[in-house]
């Protein structure tokens, strides 16, 4: 490699005129300058191609090649996954078939699975209309009002002739839509409003604030989860009982309103003491100052951050299957508990995780064009 | 707005958002812990119009959804009875489903009326964690799996085998007791995970793999050949399960624990959900007239309808049908849970008079 490489970059010294980049390809070009630019290089280049194409050609082997996608019926009515059994070199995408539905939207009733399908089509509608920055004003509100309203007209139905769904019932892809979307809608204000009070010079509100964050971060999720399922009902009075999900759910606000306050919190530091003086000087209350020049900025500086702490959390949600609650995950693992599908975990691991990375990726795409449009002024 | 106004506002909206946001705990200590909940279930029952049951949250042949979610299985079904009982409906139940760690809080606080999920009946459950077990619908124990090739009888022949189990359960330990107990020597070979023992048995790292019989024959009903491997006939632990309730529930405890009995009473009959309308119509032995109802009151007595059993049979069947469609498909033989009738058999039922 070295003696070629030499007589080439002396070559082209010599000769760069009549060489354009053009020759042999724009591709090839990239991959000389990329790919092989030293013996090291190459020798890295290749060990990774024949990995990758060693081990994309037995998983595609195995995901389709040598893939059963469908069993027959056997003679008790139940699925005969025998000749997915006789067949460990190849996935048995049949388990999907027959349990996709179980899947995505866990015990809630069969023949209503219309309604959680059109609430994780309005989840997502709700999702592409926050994007957008033409909405990003007082519509906002009652965009969501409305949808929210809709989804929980569409999950508990009792009115419109719909019949009334129990909230143990609901379970798959709404769950994790629910608690992912409601934990980071009620915990992203609750944050701002610790983040603020941190830098508080009222003692008593900032003391109160300093205890909230440290007391939440001092312990897992888990723990939390474990409070609110087990240990918060006996404290509640006699008969009186809070729901499952909803005790869930505010125990995963509570904790990503911590995580995302020391976020914010980084922001409002890293904005110059200047904006905060010049906003004073001219005259402007405190609340008009933090929102009109301060978290605008602050935000702005912190949006890795916080998108990193929203898919976190978008994960996170699955840590209540351990109170019991069918969210997309739990859903997709007892999929496969019935004795004749328990050999096809795999399968199901791989599309619970295309899904989680769909909704992860897109979140982080558009974190990403989001941050190059809102700080192009500071681009040279 | 003078600047400590400023200030008082925006403390006033950090502390508001605070007690929003936050569930107050704070007033927990003036509340009697472990919460009674309402003094009669059954009446807060037939009040709300459904059961809420306790279940596992998924468990092959006990307790799981199947593919269009609907929950199906021996504990299950259980479940239904008492719905039957109190309501004439089977679907007249809400399953929530809980796991080992919250199912005893669940039950203690009310949010679910009775647990019938595979839980074993010990004496510190029974007394000091303050529930009833209404009986003991499944008799399991800890038991051995090794390879019909072995030639192994029974379990005192396992001296010097090597055997699979899974660390941090009472089965390791039940398996140390009993050797030492046996003067048995084994030796263990601890793994982590359930899939990596299967394969470390098939692989023929150990002799035996060893846990619940219940476990034991799901595993060996999706083995590519179950007739290759043997369950063993000893079994080394207790697990007696069954439905249990809280303290003071006596009138909700009798219902379940003679739906129990009428269960097993009927298959003792040979009274089935096929034939259970003849036997109503026309069978002449007394018992059998009173367990259905046509005559006497013990429906009334128990404070459901006279025709409670009937519809239960007629809904699900006897115990041995409950058994044979939940649990014989994942493998499991009938064994301790034969009628006492059969040899080995302890299923048995009082007197219905």
């Amino acid at each position: 490699m070295n003696e070629t490489a030499a007589p080439t970059a002396a070559h082209s010294a010599l000769s760069a005129p009549r060489r354009g980049p053009a020759q042999g390809g724009k591709a090839v070009a990239w991959m000389r300058e990329n790919l092989f630019s030293s013996w090291w290089s190459t020798a890295v280049t290749l060990a990774l191609a024949y990995l990758l194409i060693r081990y994309a050609a037995s998983f595609i082997d195995w995901a389709f090649v040598k893939a059963i996608w469908s069993v027959p019926t056997g003679a008790n009515g139940l699925p005969d996954t025998t000749s997915c059994r006789d067949n460990p070199g190849g996935a048995c995408w049949a388990v999907i078939a027959e349990k996709h539905r179980f899947i995505l939207f866990g015990t809630y009733p069969y023949e209503e699975h219309w309604r959680p399908m059109l609430v994780c089509c309005l989840f997502v509608g709700l999702y592409i209309v926050s994007a957008m920055r033409r909405f990003w004003n007082w519509r906002i509100v009652p965009i969501w009002l409305v949808t929210l309203t809709l989804i929980g007209i569409l999950m508990w139905g009792g009115v419109f002739g719909l019949s009334y769904v129990p909230q143990e019932r609901w379970g798959g892809l709404p769950i994790t839509l629910i608690l992912a979307t409601f934990g980071l809608a009620f915990a992203f204000p609750l944050a701002i409003l610790v983040a603020l009070g941190r830098r508080s010079r009222l003692p008593a509100i900032k003391a109160i604030c300093v205890l909230y964050v440290e007391l939440i971060r001092g312990v897992p999720l888990i723990s939390l989860l474990f409070m609110a399922s087990v240990m918060f009902p006996l404290f509640l009075p006699e008969g009186m009982n809070i729901d499952k999900l909803l005790r869930a759910q505010i125990a995963i606000i509570l904790f990503a309103g911590a995580y995302l306050a020391e976020v914010v919190r980084g922001g409002l530091q890293a904005l110059p003491k200047g904006q905060y003086e010049a906003a004073d000087a001219l005259g402007l209350s405190y609340w008009k100052k933090t929102l009109l020049v301060v978290l605008p900025q602050a935000l702005r500086i912190v949006i890795p951050p916080l998108v990193n702490t929203f898919i976190g959390f978008f994960k996170d949600t699955s840590l209540v299957l351990i109170i019991g609650i069918f969210d997309l995950l739990t859903a997709g693992k007892t999929a496969f508990m019935e004795p004749h599908w328990q050999a096809f975990g795999v399968e199901v691991y791989v599309v619970l995780g295309i899904i989680y990375f769909i909704f992860c990726f897109a979140m982080s795409k558009y974190s990403a064009g989001l941050e190059a449009e809102l700080n192009r002024h500071r681009r040279r | 707005m003078h600047p400590t106004l400023r200030h008082l506002t925006a403390a006033t909206a950090v502390a508001l958002g605070l007690a929003a946001a936050t569930p107050a705990p704070a007033q927990a200590p003036a509340q009697a812990p472990a919460a009674a909940p309402p003094a009669n279930t059954l009446d807060a029952i037939r009040a709300r119009g459904t059961l809420i049951c306790g279940v596992n949250t998924g468990l092959a042949g006990f307790a799981l959804p199947d593919s269009q979610g609907v929950w199906r299985g021996f504990d299950v079904d259980y479940c239904r009875a008492v719905a039957i009982a109190l309501f004439n409906d089977a679907n007249r139940v809400r399953f929530v489903p809980t796991t080992a760690q919250v199912r005893f809080t669940a039950l203690q606080s009310g949010e679910v009326d009775m647990l019938s999920r595979n839980t074993t009946w010990t004496f510190s459950r029974d007394t000091s964690l303050g529930f009833d077990f209404t009986g003991i619908n499944f008799y399991d124990g800890q038991g051995f799996m090794v390879k019909r090739s072995l030639g192994v009888q029974n379990a005192r022949q396992l001296d010097g085998a090597t055997i699979c189990v899974q660390p941090g359960t009472t089965t390791e330990q039940n398996l140390a007791d009993w050797a030492r107990g046996n003067r048995i020597n084994i030796r263990p070979v601890v793994i982590e995970r359930l899939e990596d023992n299967i394969a470390a048995y098939n692989a023929g790292r150990c002799d035996a793999y060893t846990t619940d019989v219940s476990g034991l024959a799901a595993i060996r009903a999706v083995q590519s050949n179950p007739n290759d491997h043997v369950i063993l006939p000893d079994v080394i632990s207790k697990e007696p399960l069954g439905p249990l309730v809280r303290h003071g529930d006596q009138r909700f405890a009798d219902l379940l624990r003679w739906i129990h009995f009428g269960l097993v009473a009927a298959e003792e009959f040979g009274i089935t959900s096929q034939n259970v309308q003849q036997a109503l119509a026309s069978d002449p032995r007394p018992e059998v007239q009173r367990l259905l109802g046509r005559t006497g009151d013990l429906g009334r007595m128990l404070g459901v309808d006279n025709a409670w059993m009937a519809n239960i049979i007629r809904g699900l069947g006897n115990y041995g049908e409950i058994f044979e469609r939940n649990l014989g498909p994942i493998g499991l033989q009938r064994g301790r849970n034969a009628l006492w009738t059969q040899p080995g058999g302890l299923q048995y039922a009082p007197p219905f008079r």
